[in-house]
């Protein structure tokens, strides 16, 4: 299971700025367990962006967002509510908010945290992954993750081993910095690179003793 | 007070060298590399583990340069060090009086001869330049004070043939911002290109030393072309130095064509940045190549 953690509001609206109408998915999977997510989670979230002025446009509940395959076919049916959105809110862990990105072509921004995986159940991911940075920077890199495309995990763009979009460390490995400028580019907010946080707190991935077990540890614990 | 800074501040046109300290602690030819390069180049550039190829260091190379009386740019990587050790590098270099620091990422440890190594990247180059600008500042990268102030002349590279190029010039204006006052490019073989990408990055108004390395075979051009990201040696090139067999002409050659390249390029560019690769013999007919008066 993914442990997430909630994004402090205002930093969630820091990244949406100039972005009005947003459309909201929501993972039924690991967020639940956490209580990070969910339906009641998404409505709540849905009431306070439009207490912050924001109108949301739609949302979509998924049971598992790391499943490209279901993303696409259940966010399919939304196509209407999708095309006056600016901007998605995505309510899972980071794979999930990459899953979304790479289906759907608008800014998505993670209103999560991803801190830990621990076990697996419920990950049906693709090539996206998640590095648990417990600091989610998808809406700064068009939603694709710096820290597991890129071979340094480099957070501040290309470095020079990169060439024609392809990483030297394995020919035919993508350029993960190149795959963001693209994406960015397309979406005309290249000027996002320049506000990513430089240096990385590495505390962030130091999982706190309470989410170190899963749910079922903790039920077999206080049984 | 650092001679680069000085110079370059002054607009004066700009060379640099290089030497790669060796792989052990025999250290006979790059003293004789040293005695090559001394008083014909500015500053020396002592690469740091270069091409994550483990060898003897470059703070002990830069601190023997200072002793030797030579200019050194301490080269200094993030691959290998987390930020505890890069900034006490940086103090330790500033305590023996190196200033010059060109702050890079560093090649990926899959490249080396070391590939199974773990990687650190805590810092890139980009926050390594902050974090040079904070000790500038006395602060450490956490913000306590320092016992003294560093005086650091930062620079950092780019490369200008990598394609597409929009992303390193993002890069560049991000590492300027983060402190960067010069930059030293990969290796150049077209002026057209060191032209292009001038025309973009002069709007900055940080100077930049065009990248030479000496050609010194076919072999090593197509070796580039094929496995060096952003290293383009054009056909005209490849033909001209392989014509040449004999160890002595092809050094003769090479250095022709590294000085007719800066001769061609310094109109564009506020300096260049020699790396003869141990052809360090070659300088004289460089410079004389170069028509740097």
């Amino acid at each position: 299971m993914l442990v997430t953690e909630e994004k402090p509001l205002a930093e969630v609206l820091d990244r949406m700025a100039g972005q009005d109408a947003i459309f909201i998915v929501g993972c039924q999977g690991c967020p639940m367990g956490w209580e990070t997510g969910g339906p009641e989670k998404v409505a709540a979230l849905g009431a306070s962006l439009e207490g912050e002025g924001k109108q949301v446009v739609g949302t979509c509940m998924i049971d598992f967002l790391c499943n490209k395959a279901l993303v696409a076919l259940k966010l399919k049916r939304k196509l209407a509510a999708l095309k006056q959105a600016d901007a998605i809110l995505v309510v899972s862990c980071g794979v999930g908010v990459q899953a979304t990105a790479a289906m759907v072509d608008l800014p998505c921004h993670p209103a999560l945290n991803t801190i830990s995986s621990s076990g697996h159940q419920g990950l049906w991911p693709s090539e996206e992954r998640c590095g648990q940075c417990g600091e989610c920077v998808l809406s700064l890199t068009g939603g694709i993750c710096p820290i597991t495309t890129c071979a340094k995990s480099m957070l501040n763009g290309p470095c020079g081993g990169s060439h024609k979009g392809f990483c030297e460390v394995e020919p035919e490995r993508p350029c993960g910095w190149y795959r963001i400028y693209d994406r960015l580019k397309e979406q005309g907010r290249l000027d996002q690179l320049k506000k990513l946080p430089h240096i990385r707190d590495f505390r962030k991935m130091d999982i706190p003793l309470k989410q170190r077990g899963s749910i079922r540890w903790a039920l077999e614990v206080e049984d | 007070m650092s001679l680069l800074k000085e110079k370059l501040e002054a607009g004066e046109f700009t060379v640099t060298g290089e030497i790669g300290p060796p792989k052990g602690i025999d250290t006979h030819e790059m003293a004789e590399e040293i005695e090559h390069l001394r008083g014909k180049v500015v500053a020396v550039n002592v690469t740091d583990i270069q091409s994550a190829v483990m060898r003897l260091g470059s703070l002990i190379v830069s601190e023997h340069l200072i002793r030797e009386g030579i200019e050194p740019i301490f080269q200094i990587t993030c691959r290998d060090r987390n930020r505890l050790a890069l900034q006490t590098e940086l103090i330790s270099a500033a305590w023996v009086g190196i200033e010059n620091v060109l702050a890079l990422t560093g090649d990926h440890q899959a490249l080396g001869d070391h590939p199974d190594a773990m990687g650190v990247f805590d810092l890139d180059s980009v926050s390594l330049l902050q974090t040079i600008t904070m000790l500038m500042d006395g602060k450490d990268l956490a913000g306590n004070d320092l016992e003294g102030t560093p005086t650091f002349f930062p620079g950092a590279c780019v490369s200008p043939g990598l394609d597409p190029v929009e992303p390193q010039l993002l890069k560049m204006e991000k590492k300027i911002d983060a402190g960067a006052r010069f930059f030293q490019t990969q290796a150049v073989y077209d002026p057209k290109q060191m032209e292009d990408f001038m025309r973009q990055a002069e709007q900055f108004r940080v100077p930049v030393l065009a990248g030479i390395v000496v050609l010194k075979s076919a072999g090593m051009a197509r070796f580039m072309n094929n496995f060096v990201a952003g290293v383009f040696v054009p056909d005209h090139l490849i033909k001209e130095i392989a014509k040449y067999k004999k160890l002595k002409d092809q050094k003769k050659k090479g250095a022709e064509i590294a000085g007719r390249l800066i001769r061609e390029m310094k109109h564009c560019c506020q300096g260049a940045h020699i790396m003869p690769l141990g052809w360090t013999d070659t300088i004289d007919d460089i410079l004389a190549h170069a028509e740097i008066a």
